[in-house]
């Protein structure tokens, strides 16, 4: 009997989509990554695990990686909002945490495939390579925190909710008596419990002081004062503290001169973003391409527009959309996919 | 198998079995009870009180029987604080690596006003005696300093620390949870008012231990009841377990001379053969510790994995105490020596007895060797070390 690794975190997820691979004959072991430190939050997860493994009757293990998280997902983190962006962690830790941590208990369990209970599937494709495919519910569709898997995690990874509805899990999970059902998902990122981006940039910078300056508008004059660069994102308007007869969005973060742009809604939509630090899915490579027509999330929520991608030099593309996109905000991620739904790769914006 | 974690428990041994079964059988009685059979009862408990007195170097009337160390770790620390709070004294002096029996009840009575200093331990997990000295107060009402560390088995300068106390007047406990047995203890020369004891890690059976309590000293009760035990730990006595306990120590005690130099040497050897191993270092000073217990950290491994391996391989070995194993928190022990915490979360205790033979260290040496390699071998933090993304720490 094959044996799998499946990643739990406490919620009706991850344990409905143990309980399917158990249904399919599966030899299952549960593990839950860790990667918060104790006293911090998240206390009852790893409970709601174990009890969930009890309930299922599977080995469960909880590997500790909350150094290599810190180092991996932490640190880089609070960098990018020193550096003006706003990043999404979630992007980096599924390749960098998550699977690689899966992976290494899979190894040392001798199981042969990992599963986790994200709303996506893997599509192997005509040409050799796997893909990330959307959800069959487009609410919950999970495939934008997913593209950064490699090829070698992907052919080691089952996704068994990915043709069902959140509604049909709640259903399997109270058929199956699974004690988290009718729990809320959970919105936040998992190290920042409370929401409070700002306050956790503060609690891990020294120099917090130096990352303070001007509001500017777009013809650079000043309007004002901010405390510092970080609490800023694009696109938002509230708790800016400024009074300008119209409303004013953040439209640009400048790290160097510690200046946040502010401007009208208007200014917030561009036709053309550009991203770095690329990976690519469903093709072999995204370096020779030019005009290729994609459907892009610049944004979890984002419901994807219409682009062609244009490779730009080493590691770098251009999208250029078929209509404006509101608040392409650099350290988030762009996620293009194929009409199908299949994802074609991805990078982080920068601008 | 190959047990390797007697830190943990151990085996009950032959002579504790045999002086157990008649009180599991047909000698049942209660020792408060005025008949033969409760006075034979009575007769038995009374031996094995003198019995572990005189193995101990004590009164009979300074053993107060027990459920086990941390009934009696608790109940000197509770009795011993609430002494103190009637003369105006609440402050307590304790080691940050203690047992979690010790922690956690010093970190209930500091909830309850006590002030608590934790004494940090050396890096090579001794503590100096000269920083509980500074560390005592006008208020300080009891010392308590463990007398062999549970995970990385550093002894303790317990005739230092204690002769301090008694020029200062400040009741001193020790959890000797981990030394009974296992080292020469004589308590008419350690300066030691209350001494925590446990049966099960000297071949007794489990449930059952013992607070020394020195003549003179009246400890107020943890609980009420009856008059057993002098009427300052009320139930019926647990007299097989007693009776058991008794013999497990008589006889540990006895073979100390032979078994603990022949153990010391076998230990040394694993010492030696773990340390080939690239990357890895022993935890705690490599003389002053336990004759059974060797701890070591080997980086870029994960210790909960290495105790899955190692059991793959029929060898029962520990990655802390088994008391936190399970939490997946980094040992406070491998902490409060200055280890980091990744590091910290790397540990292994093997923790021999007498039962151990030179084959056996030799298989588990090689079974811990292999086991880290495949470990290595398949961990992500390695190969960040080893492609120098991250540097290396040991």
């Amino acid at each position: 009997m094959a044996k799998v690794i499946v990643g739990l975190s406490g919620g009706v997820d991850s344990a409905v989509a143990a309980y399917l691979l158990q249904q399919e004959g599966y030899e299952v072991i549960g593990v839950t990554v860790r990667s918060w430190e104790s006293g911090i939050s998240r206390c009852c997860e790893i409970d709601d695990a174990q009890a969930t493994a009890d309930l299922l009757g599977i080995p469960y293990r909880v590997i500790n990686c909350v150094p290599d998280f810190q180092d991996k997902i932490e640190k880089p983190f609070v960098s990018s909002y020193l550096n003006g962006e706003t990043p999404n962690p979630c992007v980096l830790c599924n390749p960098e945490i998550k699977w690689k941590w899966m992976l290494y208990a899979a190894s040392l369990y001798g199981a042969d495939m990992v599963a986790t209970g994200h709303y996506a599937s893997v599509v192997l494709l005509p040409n050799g390579r796997y893909a990330v495919k959307k959800g069959a519910d487009k609410q919950k569709d999970q495939s934008y925190m997913l593209y950064r898997l490699t090829q070698d995690q992907l052919a080691k990874t089952l996704f068994p909710l990915g043709d069902l509805t959140k509604d049909q899990v709640r259903a399997i999970a109270s058929q199956a008596q699974i004690p988290s059902a009718g729990k809320p998902d959970s919105q936040e990122i998992c190290f920042i419990p409370d929401g409070s981006y700002s306050r956790y940039i503060e609690d891990h910078v020294e120099n917090k002081s130096s990352f303070s300056g001007s509001f500017v508008d777009e013809d650079g004059n000043i309007l004002g004062q901010h405390s510092g660069i970080f609490r800023y994102t694009i696109g938002q308007r509230k708790g800016l503290g400024l009074a300008l007869g119209s409303p004013a969005y953040v439209t640009s973060i400048r790290p160097r001169t510690k200046e946040v742009v502010v401007g009208s809604e208007e200014s917030l939509y561009t036709l053309d973003v550009t991203c770095r630090s690329l990976n690519t899915m469903a093709l072999p490579n995204l370096q020779d391409q030019s005009g290729l027509p994609v459907t892009v999330k610049i944004r979890y929520h984002h419901e994807g527009t219409p682009a062609t991608l244009t490779s730009i030099g080493e590691d770098q593309v251009l999208l250029h959309f078929d209509l404006p996109v509101r608040a392409a905000t650099p350290g988030q991620s762009a996620v293009f996919y194929d009409s199908s739904g299949i994802v074609i790769g991805g990078g982080i914006i920068t601008r | 198998m190959i047990y390797a974690d007697n830190a943990a428990t151990t085996r009950l041994s032959r002579v504790a079995l045999e002086a157990m079964l008649p009180f599991l059988e047909e000698e049942y009685g209660n020792p408060s009870s005025l008949y033969g059979l409760g006075q034979r009862a009575r007769t038995a408990m009374n031996a094995a009180r003198k019995d572990i007195a005189s193995a101990l170097g004590a009164n009979p009337k300074e053993i107060l029987f027990t459920s086990g160390g941390t009934e009696s770790d608790n109940w000197a620390l509770l009795s011993a604080a609430a002494k103190g709070f009637q003369k105006g004294k609440r402050h307590i002096v304790s080691t940050s690596f203690e047992h979690h029996a010790v922690l956690n009840t010093l970190n209930s009575l500091k909830s309850e006003g006590f002030d608590i200093t934790l004494v940090n331990v050396s890096n090579d997990g001794i503590v100096r005696s000269e920083d509980i000295k500074n560390a005592i107060r006008e208020d300080t009402c009891l010392v308590s300093v463990m007398y062999a560390n549970n995970e990385i088995g550093t002894l303790q300068p317990i005739r230092e620390i204690g002769s301090i106390c008694k020029e200062r007047g400040i009741l001193f406990h020790s959890d000797a949870v981990q030394a009974v047995g296992h080292l020469p203890i004589d308590m008419s020369e350690e300066p030691v008012d209350l001494m925590s004891v446990s049966a099960h890690k000297f071949h007794g059976p489990k449930g059952v231990g013992l607070l020394y309590v020195r003549s003179g000293i009246d400890l107020p009760n943890l609980m009420q009841g009856g008059t057993q035990e002098f009427g300052k730990r009320p139930g019926t006595e647990n007299l097989a377990s007693i009776a058991g306990m008794a013999a497990a120590l008589r006889e540990a005690v006895q073979k100390i001379p032979q078994t603990s130099t022949r153990v010391s040497e076998l230990r040394d050897l694993l010492i030696h053969k773990l340390s080939e191993i690239p990357h890895s270092s022993l935890n705690g000073d490599p003389v002053q510790r336990l004759p059974g217990n060797v701890n070591f950290c080997f980086e870029g491994v994960e210790g909960e994995s290495l105790i899955y391996l190692l059991d793959q391989k029929g060898i029962c070995a520990s990655s802390g105490s088994a008391c936190t194993s399970g939490s997946t928190d980094p040992s406070h022990v491998l902490l409060a020596i200055g280890r980091d915490y990744e590091t910290a979360q790397s540990g292994l205790r093997l923790t021999l007895s007498e039962d151990i033979t030179k084959e056996e260290i030799l298989m588990i040496a090689n079974a811990v060797s292999e086991s880290v390699d495949t470990l290595r071998g398949i961990s992500p933090t390695w190969k960040d070390l080893r492609n120098g993304k991250k540097p290396f720490k040991l």
